[in-house]
């Protein structure tokens, strides 16, 4: 199609000689695949709506390519856009702008992060969602700080700081960022400072595929940092739970005073997505946690830093500039006793650690529990999946159950896991577990965390950076069971 | 780091500040460092800049890495909420601290190794934002914790206790600082507290990234003959361009000083300084004049002391992030979160 010559012919000025190419070509376009020009118009007339200029030269246009196409080309192909209302009332967003705006709702005040695909569009949407929400309206002063880091390291030590003094803190990066930042994710736990991590995961190890899709960093950010170290990740499917599980994960940061990672990928993060519309729960209020505030100390109530009050393994916390004489303490990362006095006191050491996972088993019940959707019928077999494989294992389930497979499904949605998980396993003869790593990681922590017999964890393993498919999967764990079907030869002759 | 509680009792006559608190209210646990260390001289100077300038204890947040200075935090200012983080990142979580809560005094105490060497880059990095705080850097040279190996501040042709000469080239963190636009930079000596606690006031009052290089020999492992961070050595080298007198409040300056020898610097806050120049050509506002001096200096093998150089109309992080006045830790849900109005139109707006 020679654009170039129509647009020669009919604009004199160079740049709408330019512009109006695009439209143009979908003018033609409409005219080849019969897609009904009004449709367009009325998209057209939403984009431009109150500058009446554009809307007539852009309708001008799409006439142009239209009636060119129409007069040189054969009409229609044959391939047709026919207009569907599937879509509803969902939205197209991708899950790093919901993750954003999960941050913003969430009462994040500071962000701080270093450049890395593929998360670094996170945090140009929190910086572009917090100039539109977050500025006073008279004072038109800013409701929250965003330092671009000069790395991780300096990233994650900004989000500390604050988030021991006191404000909702996050950085956003990916797995070589959270490589980087291991020594202060090990700070966070043994000192108990809250902290938010959204990491966007992308193909490994080393730089890896930078512009492709995994879920690798399972392991590395469920265990990060030297010494026995444990962390609380969320594993959103989409970006409205990414939304939903950005806004939720500053109050268990604050709640379990801890890292928490979001676990997104870049397949949930950087590719539009149809979600379910966002929604948020007015009556919600944010929970900030064990924080003893100087009413509390005046009154005369007992503070130590690390003194398990209440037996779930949380400790009170204040704030720094809280009280005169009450409540300071000094913070380390080096072991210490009840009231944070430093001490290598090998009992008083074990105490606290014991706390710690007092206070991991406390988080079970805190965390988004893990889905089940069982299948029709009864059946012995099951399949565990999370993240951004939910939209290919739903669709994957309908091919298996057209073969003739029944699955029962799990899908979870945090770690430490919630007892179902190990109790789904129980009551399946084998469980496939489905992820998008080599080494399969996901089956690791549970059989790990949950003392299984590995072999009845099957692991499905898609880790080639492109985004896992249901033709994969039912393929995969439908190949599996028609193994399991074929009866030995010799027990079918005799 | 000590576990050893000061006996709570003190003199009744023991003088008290505007605040009605005795220097015994800006002292933390007992030190643990070795007998005669530097360090604890700078903590006394620390504590009785506090003191002077009538500072709530609890109103400070101490911030520190790791090494013999980054102890230092737990031995004064009880009353204050201390952070000993990791090895060379004092100055992030400075600046995460600074920005939750704009209201409080940011102290960071970090040594040669952590900001010279493993925390370099965080160093020059939160000079450079203007971190509103005061950054002190306890200077000896070298690593105590792991018995004396050099630092990157250990100048060139210097020799470690075991008679081995450092042939690396010295980092002078005063130079950088002042490249990297540092508002407030100042250089002293551990042995000298009445150079030392007025510049901590100064620093402190300083409404930007206030710098101080102290140079506190280490007893242990680089007080020697052929060190140039020992006693002797810095005594006897020491090039002061300045001293300095704090006037905080309205109160005249009642103190005689010869024609033409004061500078009266006037800080944001209202805060004076009061600058006895001994070297009449330096002149504290030019920036680039300080940095040619120092190096003029530095190669003839001295060290310049006193106040560098100082911006008073310094702004800092917060002034140019533009934050609101209430500190971001206090703001509630009904301020931060926009609602389900707000996103409903964001939902219509990707329909």
């Amino acid at each position: 199609m020679p654009l170039t010559a129509i647009t020669n012919s009919t604009y004199t000025d160079p740049r709408q000689r330019q512009l109006f190419k695009n439209i143009i070509y979908l003018g033609a376009l409409s005219a080849l695949l019969e897609i009904d020009p009004k449709v367009i118009e009325q998209l057209i007339g939403e984009q431009y709506k109150g500058k009446e200029k554009l809307l007539s030269s852009n309708v001008h246009a799409l006439h142009l390519g239209r009636d060119w196409a129409l007069k040189n080309l054969k009409c229609p192909i044959g391939l047709r856009i026919r207009k569907s209302d599937k879509v509803g009332d969902r939205i197209f967003i991708e899950g790093n702008s919901a993750a954003a705006l999960g941050a913003v709702y969430g009462g994040a005040t500071v962000c701080a992060w270093y450049p890395i695909t593929p998360s670094s569009s996170l945090a140009d949407a929190f910086t572009a969602h917090c100039r539109r929400l977050r500025h006073d309206p008279e004072t038109k002063k800013a409701k929250y700080a965003i330092i671009q880091g000069e790395d991780e390291l300096a990233s994650i030590g900004i989000v500390i700081g604050a988030a021991w003094n006191g404000a909702r803190a996050f950085t956003a990066t990916s797995g070589p960022g959270i490589s980087l930042m291991q020594e202060f994710i090990g700070l966070s736990y043994f000192a108990e400072i809250p902290a938010v991590i959204m990491d966007v995961q992308r193909a490994g190890p080393s730089t890896g595929m930078p512009t492709r899709t995994q879920q690798c960093d399972v392991m590395s950010a469920a265990y990060a940092s030297h010494g026995d170290t444990k962390h609380v990740l969320l594993f959103p499917e989409d970006p409205a739970e990414a939304f939903e599980f950005a806004a939720q994960a500053f109050d268990l940061a604050d709640r379990l005073q801890t890292t928490i990672f979001l676990m997104l990928d870049l397949d949930i993060g950087m590719n539009h997505r149809l979600s379910r519309p966002l929604r948020w729960d007015e009556n919600k209020q944010y929970d900030r946690g064990k924080v003893m505030t100087a009413e509390m100390l005046e009154s005369g109530k007992e503070f130590g830093r690390y003194l398990d009050v209440d037996g779930d393994g949380i400790p009170f916390r204040t704030y720094p500039g809280t009280h005169p004489t009450k409540g300071s303490y000094f913070t380390r990362g080096t072991s210490r006793d009840r009231y944070a006095r430093y001490t290598e006191d090998g009992p008083a050491y074990a105490d606290n650690m014991q706390r710690l996972l007092r206070k991991f088993e406390t988080a079970k019940d805190l965390v988004p529990r893990p889905l089940q959707a069982n299948a029709g019928k009864p059946t012995k077999y099951g399949v565990i999946y999370y993240g951004s494989t939910a939209p290919a294992m739903d669709e994957a389930i309908g091919m298996l159950e057209a073969r003739g497979h029944q699955l029962d499904r799990l899908r979870i949605r945090a770690f430490p896991f919630h007892s179902s998980v190990a109790s789904f396993i129980a009551d399946h003869d084998f469980v496939y577990v489905v992820e998008q790593n080599r080494d399969a990681q996901m089956r690791s922590l549970i059989v790990n965390e949950n003392g299984i017999d590995p072999v009845r964890l099957v692991p499905i393993l898609h880790y080639d950076g492109t985004p896992i498919t249901a033709r994969f999967i039912a393929g995969a764990i439908g190949g599996h069971l028609d193994q399991l079907k074929v009866t030995p030869l010799r027990k079918a002759v005799s | 780091m000590t576990y050893i509680a000061k006996p709570k009792f003190h003199h009744p006559g023991l003088p008290k500040n505007d605040l009605g608190y005795t220097h015994r209210d800006y002292e933390g646990k007992i030190s643990t460092l070795c007998a005669g260390c530097g360090h604890d001289s700078i903590t006394a100077a620390i504590i009785e800049a506090c003191f002077e300038l009538s500072i709530e204890p609890h109103r400070v947040a101490k911030i520190s890495g790791i090494g013999c200075s980054s102890k230092t935090p737990d031995y004064f200012l009880g009353n204050s909420h201390g952070f000993n983080s990791v090895h060379g990142r004092m100055p992030s979580v400075l600046t995460g601290a600074n920005l939750a809560n704009r209201d409080l005094i940011y102290l960071g105490v970090s040594g040669d190794g952590d900001s010279a060497s493993i925390g370099f880059g965080q160093f020059a990095h939160s000079i450079r934002r203007g971190v509103n705080m005061t950054y002190i850097v306890e200077n000896n040279g070298v690593y105590g914790l792991t018995k004396g190996q050099f630092s990157a501040t250990a100048d060139r042709g210097s020799k470690s206790k075991r008679g081995v000469t450092n042939s690396d080239n010295a980092i002078d963190l005063v130079a950088i600082a002042l490249q990297l636009g540092a508002s407030f930079v100042a250089r002293s000596f551990s042995g000298d507290k009445t150079q030392l606690v007025p510049l901590i006031e100064a620093a402190i009052k300083h409404q930007g990234a206030s710098f101080i290089d102290v140079i506190s020999p280490c007893v242990a492992f680089n007080n020697h003959t052929g060190s140039t961070k020992s006693f002797d050595y810095v005594r006897e080298h020491n090039e002061t361009v300045n001293r300095l007198d704090v006037i905080t409040g309205r109160a005249p300056i009642t103190v005689d000083y010869a024609p033409g020898t004061v500078q009266v610097v006037e800080q944001h806050d209202g805060t004076r300084l009061a600058l006895r120049k001994l070297d009449a050509d330096y002149d504290v506002h030019d920036r680039l004049a300080a940095m040619a001096f120092l190096q003029k200096h530095a190669a003839k093998g001295q060290v310049v002391t006193g106040l560098l150089y100082v911006d008073p109309e310094a702004e800092d992080l917060h002034a140019h992030l533009n934050t609101v006045e209430a500190p971001l830790n206090a703001l509630e849900a009904k301020d931060l979160c926009p609602g389900q109005d707000a996103l409903e139109k964001i939902n219509a707006a990707l329909r």
